[in-house]
């Protein structure tokens, strides 16, 4: 590169002759240089603009092109990587408390048609008629052939056999699709509690299982989320206690002619809920609609254990006996007017049979006096009712997992009279659910803890609960609870070796059309046992029950649900690993009541 | 020397492409058989989710009920009840293995053996 010197000699020299200053010269040089070194420097940062917009178009595009091919391709599981977790979009099973399985996965195929792909969609029809006795021959024929479905779902559900016969009818129309289904392997034994579940959206390669009752239904989420990782879902439930009950009380209930039974069998300190059973009952795996007409409280969909709201009678005089005895309103001796029948507001309270001009509080409990119980529950005025069924948790549905059970809300009245106080105080102008009363009967017996019912099975111990009773008190309504089924109306009720203690109920049937029938009862046996050291509540309800007995028939729970709760918690207590003890009549009860 | 240096720089690039070949087909070979795999573990899962299930089915405490029932009279099975229950001590001591005397030379380690 020849270099132009800034000081030109000839240019200079040629300028002082003409006595110019030689200086501008210089600067024209200089500016000239200046302007060759600024357009070189330009154009370098221009290059290098460009190459970096390059690089940037490149790197941004290069992403672009690479979202464009991920969103436009199928997904693909990583197959490189080692997994070691199972496949996690499947839904978790249910499992009781010792891991037998109550509700697994199973896969299937379902069946769809495509009819223009049919070769011969009436022979094709036919031929799936045969199959599946179930479907509708000519509305089939009528699909297939009328050319304006394009696809259609013909069975959600196969067995492998059934699609054996699918694939010999050789027609190509007809395609599966794979399935994941719940199969529930002990059919109707927990229906109530696992509810049911069914298919979600669904696709040609797969489609979502959603619960859509019980269990199923209250723990959706996790059962579908990962966060099981394969692990199972474990419930408090015991299955052979479950099947023991369930076996038990249908005997009972087919026994005493009844139309329906409830059982609750609950753990005292711990609120798990063992067994919970409600007859009729129905196959999860084969969950029948809701009904769409008639009384639903009578369809096998209902679950009246925890659904059900029932008035559960005398079961409701301890409550009253306990919030009196609480308060030192009472004592077990006091002597309490049993003379009858009240009359108030155009309604008669009287008892089952004369009971006496009085007897102590004891004996009204025993004997259960409709009377003593109106007349102990009056003195003690309605706040203190109020209040000890409010501390049992009976004006609010109960707080388990169970979508259903958070709908049952007890009914009681709305203006609270001193007639609703006496009614109520034996069970009657209040209706709550057996599992309320289950609940209710773990704090009276546990020394006054309040329970939550839980239907998870609890591996760590649950904080105890809110204390209502005193220790004092419980132990003597045990002991009451006790005399009752030694002397009381629950004579029937004694399982050998097991202690049971208990108080039965016994409550008309509000008529629909208003009032109580007649010959209609509920009754109920809410029970605890052992009572030396109560380790489980059973509460067992029969919807109106009758027997012949002793040339009668009879519908007080005495002569119904006791039986049938005594056969259960003898056959049950066993099971469960309790030791039967060697009881004294009861009389080491009675005289730790007293204490 | 630079035509050395270049006979090693072609040297040492086609020993590194037979390299990345061959690693390039071991890898799919890899994947295949990692794939191949998978789905075995996936249908061995799928076999023993459909055991599970069948075991479940098939150990249902109603079939098993039945069951006893059917056999009653080879089982004699009854219900748990609470006379089944005993106590430890009613539980007998195994019997005392009792000692033959044949030969009167091995009663000494008979006896030996005995002793504990």
């Amino acid at each position: 590169m020849i270099r132009t010197p800034l000081r030109p000699l000839a240019r200079v020299l040629d300028a002082r002759e003409k006595g110019e200053n030689p200086d501008v010269i210089e600067a024209q040089e200089r500016a000239k240089r200046n302007q060759v070194i600024q357009s070189k420097i330009r154009h370098r940062a221009e290059f290098r603009l460009v190459v970096l917009g390059v690089a940037f178009f490149l790197a941004f595009g290069t992403i672009g092109a690479r979202m464009a091919i991920l969103a436009s391709s199928e997904a693909q599981e990583p197959r490189s990587t080692a997994s070691s977790s199972r496949i996690l979009n499947q839904r978790a099973d249910i499992v009781d408390r010792n891991g037998a399985v109550l509700a697994t996965n199973l896969a299937t195929t379902a069946l769809y048609g495509q009819p223009p792909l049919m070769v011969d969609p009436e022979k094709a029809a036919n031929g799936l008629a045969d199959i599946f006795p179930d479907l509708d021959r000519k509305r089939l024929v009528a699909d297939f052939t009328g050319g304006k479905r394009k696809f259609l779902w013909v069975k959600k559900k196969l067995s492998p056999e059934q699609r054996q016969q699918v694939y010999d009818l050789g027609e190509p129309g007809l395609l599966f699709g794979p399935r994941e289904m719940r199969l529930y392997p002990n059919g109707r034994l927990a229906a109530h509690i696992l509810g049911g579940a069914s298919f979600g959206k669904e696709g040609v390669s797969s489609a979502e299982v959603i619960g859509i009752a019980g269990v199923e239904k209250q723990f959706d989420e996790l059962l579908r989320s990962p966060e099981l990782d394969g692990r199972a879902l474990e419930l408090s439930i015991d299955l052979t206690a479950q099947s023991t009950l369930r076996h038990v009380l249908s005997g009972g209930m087919k026994l005493m002619r009844a139309k329906g039974a409830a059982a609750v069998l609950m753990d005292v300190q711990t609120g798990e809920i063992l067994s919970m059973v409600s007859l009729p009952d129905f196959d999860p795996n084969n969950r029948p609609l809701p009904p769409v007409k008639g009384d639903p409280s009578q369809s096998p969909l209902f679950n009246r254990a925890a659904q059900g709201v029932y008035e559960l009678g005398s079961t409701f005089k301890l409550f009253t006996a306990a919030a009196s005895l609480e308060r030192g309103l009472v004592t077990l001796d006091t002597m309490i007017d049993t003379k009858g029948p009240i009359r108030a507001g155009g309604f008669k309270i009287s008892d089952f049979h004369p009971m006496g001009p009085e007897l102590p509080v004891r004996e009204v409990i025993v004997q259960s006096s409709n009377i003593g119980t109106a007349r102990i529950a009056l003195a003690a005025g309605t706040d203190v009712q109020k209040a000890i069924l409010s501390d049992m948790g009976f004006f609010e549905p109960v707080n388990v997992e169970l979508g259903e059970a958070s709908h049952a809300w007890p009914l009681y009245p709305k203006k609270w009279t001193d007639l609703s106080t006496m009614t109520i105080s034996y069970g009657h102008g209040f209706a709550a659910t057996p599992l309320h009363l289950a609940s209710a009967y773990a704090t009276l017996v546990n020394g006054g803890y309040r329970v939550e019912p839980t239907l998870l099975r609890q591996t760590k111990p649950r904080p105890t609960g809110k204390q209502v009773l005193s220790a004092k008190t419980s132990a003597q309504i045990r002991g009451l609870m006790r005399q009752v089924v030694v002397r009381g109306t629950a004579s029937l009720g004694e399982a050998e070796g097991y202690e049971v203690g208990g108080k039965t109920g016994t409550a008309d049937k509000p008529n629909p059309s208003g009032g109580y029938y007649e010959n209609k009862v509920i009754s109920t046996f809410a029970s605890a046992f052992p009572m030396s050291d109560p380790k489980y509540v059973l509460v067992v309800t029969l919807d109106e029950p009758s027997i012949d007995a002793y040339g009668e028939e009879r519908r007080t729970a005495g002569w119904t649900a006791v039986p049938v709760a005594a056969e259960i918690i003898t056959r049950l207590a066993p099971i469960l690993g309790l030791r039967p003890t060697v009881d004294e009549a009861g009389a080491m009860d009675y005289t730790q009541a007293k204490n | 020397m630079r035509i050395f240096l270049l006979l090693a720089c072609c040297a040492v690039t086609i020993s590194a492409a037979y390299w990345a070949y061959n690693e390039n087909y071991r890898t799919q070979a890899a994947l295949k058989r990692i794939n191949k795999l998978q789905t075995q573990i996936a249908n061995e899962r799928e076999a023993i989710s459909v055991l599970n299930a069948e075991w479940a089915y098939l150990n249902r405490p109603e079939r098993l009920r039945d069951l006893v029932d059917l056999n009653f009279s080879d089982l004699l099975l009854v219900p748990l009840s609470s006379d089944h229950f005993g106590e430890t001590e009613n539980i007998a001591y195994p019997r005392q293995r009792e000692i033959q005397v044949i030969d009167p030379i091995s009663v000494q380690g008979v006896l030996e053996e005995a002793k504990p």
